[in-house]
């Protein structure tokens, strides 16, 4: 069917497109690896470089701990509340869900702004909770609505069967409903995962103090103030980039269809 | 016990799942709280915030609309808007165009290698726009890769330092939105190609149709939906730049690549004009809603 002309266009196709996406990640990977700034040490030795002058240890431990804290609160409330909307019936149940909705599509500048002056009248700012707490807000939006249509979709039957044998519904969302859930609740995990981990704005707005400075916002203030050269900057960024394009190289199904699938959020 | 067995057993064929239960309420508390503690008054507090003149630290003055107003009048907020508008034919038109063609392709001829193919164009889109913008800086840096390749191809005459220029630097910007978005619409179009049946290609074959014919009678029409998604999330992505223009231009040189998302940044905690900055937030959520909104509408009407 296909003429051998016809397949070789395509392969150059392909080909052009995959190295222009492929294009400034080798620009990054090789000036990482290339000759220091200082024309002294090279290759692998710029990493630590980097790690030294540009306290990435620090930054790593902050977005590690706020990431875990995100991921699990909001995947835990998430299950909760789609549990609520996909198998119970309840008075403004809709009025409810659309308010939910809102929360994904909502972009974050919008709700940063007034949570700063808020928070900062309370004293909360530049904390712990100031970065994360938002970001619990935001991903439990989109979570409710992703397990929302999991458990929808899930066996009425076994419901009703675990029922009749007295189960409570407690028991019957995390004993019967959750373990056949499993794909569903790691996709919408990797996918708070890697919204949190590369999330810029909040702790750019909620953040002073060094300590607490996230991993892309330490980058950011780094290429700020390193400008002899671009091999440590370059160093730098993949490390901040490695956690989360090793999980998409491990679980790739997941971040592929749980991004397809309606996911607005950044 | 058992009647109710057998009622819930037909509705849940006929009604939406679930039966009435006062106990979803508990389920539901605990995230509504934090949600409405950090989602829902933050936007309501964004709403006051736009209608006062105030700069964030002393009492601020009642304006009314005029934050609102400011946005139509102010040069600089309309031309923010205006470069989002930009910014939208490089995130969603540009991406929508290319992932048509790329996925028309892919889909008619099974090639080898597709699985690569996929796991390559999609990569942009999980790593953190920070580090994007900052490989992207060096692409366009004056001594950087694009240069050195024009270079090589013996057009020095068009080097430049393309994010310091006026009239490059928004065009240079939309670029990276181009790169990081045509992967996603293009498996995403991939995924919806895959599901159109065998025999409507061969019914328009029958027909006599070409490649191109073929494409418009068949393949656009069946793939509306995943064209709604795409331009849905693409579009606001556009919108909401502000990681890539903070890293990469600050909205300059000038105020040449500023865009909303950066102006609600820059007026709060640059100009200390924190009513103006709640005002073009609030606006950008308005405007946000009523594009996605506006899409599906459109794709749903379509459709039926």
């Amino acid at each position: 069917m296909i003429s051998r002309a016809e397949r070789l266009a395509n392969y150059v196709i392909l080909s052009v497109f995959a190295v222009f996406a492929l294009g400034p990640v080798v620009v990054i990977l090789a000036a990482a690896l290339g000759p220091a700034d200082s024309g002294g040490t090279a290759g692998l030795a710029n990493f630590a470089a980097a790690w030294e002058a540009g306290r990435f240890g620090t930054y790593l431990r902050t977005s590690l701990a706020v990431s875990a804290f995100v991921v699990v609160v909001s995947v835990v409330l998430s299950i909760m509340s789609g549990y609520a909307f996909g198998t119970m019936r309840f008075r403004g149940q809709a009025v409810l869900f659309y308010l939910f909705m809102l929360g994904i599509m909502m972009p974050s500048e919008a709700i940063a702004v007034p949570l700063y002056f808020d928070l900062r009248s309370l004293g909360l700012i530049d904390t712990f909770w100031s970065v994360s707490l938002p970001q619990v807000a935001l991903s439990v939006a989109f979570g409710t609505f992703w397990m929302r249509a999991y458990f929808r979709a899930s066996n009425r039957a076994i419901v009703e069967a675990a029922r009749i044998d007295g189960a409570s519904s407690w028991r019957i969302l995390w004993q019967v409903l959750l373990p056949p859930a499993r794909p569903a609740v790691v996709t919408l995990t990797v996918l708070v995962f890697m919204w949190t981990w590369n999330e810029f704005l909040i702790p750019l707005i909620m953040v002073t103090s060094e300590s607490l400075r996230t991993a892309p916002l330490g980058l950011a203030f780094f290429q700020g103030q390193y400008t002899s050269g671009f091999t440590l900057l370059a160093a730098g960024s993949v490390i901040v980039a490695t956690p989360v394009v090793l999980f998409y190289l491990f679980l790739q199904r997941h971040f592929v269809r749980g991004l397809l699938q309606g996911a607005v959020r950044e | 016990m058992s009647s109710r067995v057998s009622e819930g057993g037909r509705t849940s064929t006929s009604r939406p799942p679930g039966e009435p239960r006062r106990v979803a309420y508990l389920y539901l508390l605990p995230a509504f709280v934090v949600y409405a503690a950090f989602l829902l008054y933050p936007i309501g507090r964004a709403v006051q915030f736009s209608l006062y003149d105030w700069d964030g630290l002393s009492v601020g003055r009642w304006a009314g609309l005029d934050n609102y107003a400011a946005i139509l009048a102010d040069e600089g907020l309309r031309a923010a808007f205006g470069h989002a508008l930009v910014l939208i034919g490089f995130y969603a038109v540009g991406p929508l165009v290319i992932g048509l063609a790329l996925a028309a392709i892919l889909n008619h001829a099974k090639v080898r290698g597709l699985g690569f193919f996929r796991t390559v164009v999609f990569l942009p889109q999980v790593i953190a726009m920070v580090v994007v913008a900052i490989a992207w800086r060096r692409v366009y840096a004056p001594d950087g890769t694009l240069n050195s390749l024009l270079g090589a191809l013996g057009l020095d005459s068009l080097t430049r330092g393309w994010l310091g220029d006026y009239a490059f630097a928004l065009p240079a910007v939309g670029v990276v939105g181009t790169w990081f978005e045509t992967g996603l619409v293009t498996v995403l179009l991939l995924a919806g190609m895959s599901r159109i049946p065998a025999d409507l290609y061969e019914a328009a074959r029958l027909d006599g149709a070409g490649a191109v014919r073929e494409f418009f009678a068949v393949t656009l029409p069946s793939v509306r939906g995943e064209i709604a998604v795409a331009l849905t999330l693409t579009v606001i992505a556009a919108l909401r730049t502000f990681d890539l223009v903070y890293v990469t231009t600050r909205g300059g040189p000038g105020t040449s690549t500023s865009v909303p998302s950066y102006e609600v940044y820059h007026r709060a905690f640059g100009l200390s004009q924190v009513g103006s900055a709640a005002a073009v937030g609030v606006t950008l959520t308005v405007v946000i809603f009523a594009i996605s909104f506006g899409i599906n509408r459109f794709a749903d009407r379509r459709v039926s």
